[in-house]
């Protein structure tokens, strides 16, 4: 027992030597919970439109005004020229073009139709969609008025109707940062914990001293838990102090257990930290760590659901992501600080992350030699 | 200068002997491109909802057969009380609860008027917002169909939708420029800021300061190999973009070698400043992945839209040299203008690697502490 507690603080002592690691601790949750989470966000708020209005009717004038008082619409500028149009948007200034061609009214009123053209900038899919969706719900808004214009009538009014009322539960201002922070903060456990435990028995072999440790009488055993418990605690450190954060900064609430959150942190790290220790025992340098480290973190990452919802995905991918750890850590913390579910919700991810844990830590302890 | 070869043989064998790494170097670009090509989506499909029906009648079983004839919706539960929904969503399956009132077809019917409520797990606020707006729009198009064939309202506008630069909104445009960036930073300033604080954690770089070689040439030496691979792998990039994924390069293709250079340049230059500023291995790469490689991810438009941004990230996201080089990339790939539209960005970039360059020269120390 005593060895370990030896083995504990000589890591620590070393943390703490090294300035530059210890601000990297402070420094890492700080930056993404302030920068990353109000960077991570779909929201349209603002597209700027480009009117070609070539009709310039009471009609035409109508709908640009009604695009001009959309909240999601700014018109930045107006031509009668379809190049000009095309330059604008080539040349990025612009994401939409609107074109209503010379006749819009008299089609309307003759033959009870009439076209307008929208130009959407689209290299970004899924927020051409969207733009176009809500282009859409303007003209139709101001096809109800001009029905309702046209036909004298108050407002028109179809014999049935449905209210469908949407309520939004858990987050009832529909926050971005709300969904993001506690992905954003999987995240940062995860690179902590991992690159720390990684690296740190890698640089014993780079710089000779693993040989020095191997001659003393230390037990494989003892040794690893003395490489396991400081990155655990740095790691729970940086969540503790990023859900401060988040409070602070955006009023994340916290509605589950806190016992519960950090409960499933120390089991997930055991996993990460095992992670991080078998990939150091297979590797020499630390630059090879590095990089089967961000290679590994990136894939979970990308596909852990932190960015797109796993059930957007393809169904081989959601296969792949029962053995992605971060999918479930991931969960957990959305689901323990948002909506306040309990352990008992979590059972399937507590018995997933358990035996990554075990995994992960039997295949380090297994793969571990004490030789050079 | 023959000294000058020897020290760049012994720079690529250092870097060719890994074979663990070099499998990565071209192994990632490969499974980014996949990964952004097929899993990364924000489609809905299949989403459980639970559904909270008291009455049970004839219209409110259409609508709820209707919703899950979809493809948006699959039904999970069906719920006998109110009380219940709160543990629906703890449990986390259920994204969305439909729940009719309680004389829903009685109100429909007499007063032409019902409510159905859309209770939506906002924890993920874009996906609850899709699931109702979905569902707002089966339903009422259930009625018009069902309940007012027929009626339609005079006058038509047909809004004609040109969808520019990528017509099947395939999600792959966007990620092959801003993959490109992420890899050309990794390879190029990471990889070396990290090769060269190898050199001066294990000692050796004194070693090769007292050596007859000049500074510059041990800098040259040690970001030459990363170079090579950085120009290869943006070549890989763009030939699985194309010919896997079919995204097209419209524009000049000299011009996207020269400005892919020009980045991979600075990206290097990057590299060197950091390794000037750290002393260890592990700190070079937290400093990477720290200033280089989430923001890479974050702040230059990758992802996630910067115009969309509060304006202090936007200032922000104006220093990252990515940010420059995805618009420029796009804007040449995929709209396929020449110069005349990047001239801007191009001279930013420009600007930054002589910047970063000259930094580096200030801050290199030829002794050690």
């Amino acid at each position: 027992m005593r060895t370990i507690l030896y083995a504990i603080q000589k890591e620590f002592i070393q943390i703490k030597r090294n300035k530059t690691m210890v601000r990297m601790i402070i420094l890492i949750p700080l930056m993404q919970m302030l920068i990353l989470v109000f960077a991570a966000t779909y929201d349209l708020k603002n597209i700027e439109l480009f009117v070609a209005d070539k009709d310039l009717s009471a009609s035409s004038r109508k709908l640009v005004a009604k695009f001009e008082g959309s909240p999601f619409f700014t018109v930045v500028n107006s031509s009668f020229s379809d190049d000009e149009a095309e330059q604008e948007i080539l040349k990025g200034k612009c994401d939409m073009v609107l074109t209503i061609n010379s006749g819009f009214e008299r089609n309307l009123m003759r033959e009870n139709k009439g076209n307008v053209q929208l130009l959407v900038n689209a290299i970004d899919g899924s927020a051409a969609q969207l733009m176009y969706s809500y282009a859409q719900s303007v003209i139709q808004s101001y096809h109800l008025n001009m029905v309702a214009e046209v036909e004298g009538l108050p407002e028109f009014k179809p014999p049935y109707k449905i209210n469908a009322i949407p309520r939004f539960w858990f987050n009832p201002e529909l926050d971005y940062k709300w969904y993001m922070a506690p992905g954003i903060l999987a995240i940062l456990v995860t690179l902590i914990g991992l690159f720390l435990s990684g690296m740190g028995l890698v640089r014993e072999k780079e710089i000779g001293t693993i040989e020095q440790l191997n001659v003393t009488p230390i037990r494989k055993f003892h040794f690893l838990t003395g490489k396991l418990v400081p990155f655990l605690v740095v790691a729970l450190f940086d969540l503790a102090f990023g859900l401060l954060l988040a409070h602070l900064a955006f009023n994340l609430p916290v509605v589950g257990s806190l016992w519960v959150l950090f409960g499933f942190g120390v089991v997930y790290l055991f996993g990460i930290l095992g992670l991080g220790l078998l990939i150091s025992t297979m590797a020499d340098t630390q630059q090879q760590v590095m990089f089967v480290t961000y290679f590994i973190m990136m894939i979970f990452v990308m596909m852990g659901g932190i960015f797109t919802p796993i059930e957007s995905m393809p169904h081989w991918a959601q296969v792949v992501d029962w053995f992605n750890p971060i999918c479930y850590f991931m969960r957990v913390m959305r689901m323990v600080v948002l909506k306040g579910s309990g352990f008992a919700d979590l059972l399937h991810e507590f018995f997933a992350l358990l035996a990554f844990g075990i995994g992960f830590l039997s295949l380090a302890v297994w793969r571990y030699r004490k030789v050079a | 200068m023959k000294r000058f070869i020897g020290f760049l043989r012994k720079e690529f064998m250092h870097i060719l002997r890994d074979k663990r790494t070099m499998i990565i170097i071209f192994g990632l670009p490969i499974a980014q491109l996949l990964i952004f090509g097929e899993v990364i989506s924000t489609d809905i499909k299949d989403t459980k909802i639970a559904i909270y029906d008291p009455v049970h009648d004839e219209t409110t079983t259409k609508i709820a057969s209707k919703l899950l004839s979809s493809g948006y919706f699959l039904p999970d539960k069906y719920l006998d009380s109110e009380a219940g929904y709160e543990d629906v969503f703890k449990q986390g399956k259920v994204k969305m609860i439909v729940a009719f009132d309680q004389s829903f077809e009685e109100d429909l019917e007499r007063e032409g008027k019902a409510s159905v409520h859309l209770i939506a797990d906002s924890s993920d606020p874009n996906v609850a917002r899709m699931l109702t707006g979905y569902a707002s729009g089966i339903i009422n198009n259930f009625l018009m169909d069902d309940k007012m064939p027929g009626t339609k309202l005079p006058y038509e506008i047909v809004p004609e939708v040109r969808m520019l630069f990528n017509e099947n909104l395939e999600s792959v445009y966007m990620y092959v420029p801003g993959i490109m960036a992420m890899i050309l930073m990794l390879i190029s300033a990471m990889m070396t800021s990290v090769s060269i604080a190898r050199e001066k954690e294990l000692g050796t770089m004194e070693i090769l300061l007292a050596s007859p070689l000049k500074p510059v040439q041990i800098v040259l030496g040690k970001v030459a190999p990363y170079m090579v691979i950085s120009i290869i792998n943006a070549f890989v990039i763009i030939i699985i973009g194309v010919f896997l994924f079919g995204v097209p390069v419209l524009g000049n293709v000299v011009l996207l070698m020269f400005e892919t250079f020009l980045f991979i340049l600075l990206a290097l230059s990057i590299g060197i400043l950091i390794s000037t500023v750290a002393s260890s291995q592990l700190i070079a790469m937290f400093i990477s992945v720290l200033v280089l490689m989430l923001p890479t991810i974050l702040l230059s438009g990758f992802i996630f839209p910067v115009k969309n941004m509060p304006w202090p990230l936007q200032v922000l996201s104006a220093l990252m040299p990515p940010r420059w080089f995805i618009i420029i990339i796009k804007n040449i790939m995929l709209k396929g203008v020449g110069i005349a539209y990047v001239w801007k960005e191009t001279l930013i970039l420009i600007t930054m690697t002589v910047v970063f360059i000259g930094l580096s020269v200030r801050n290199f120390k030829i002794r050690l502490e």
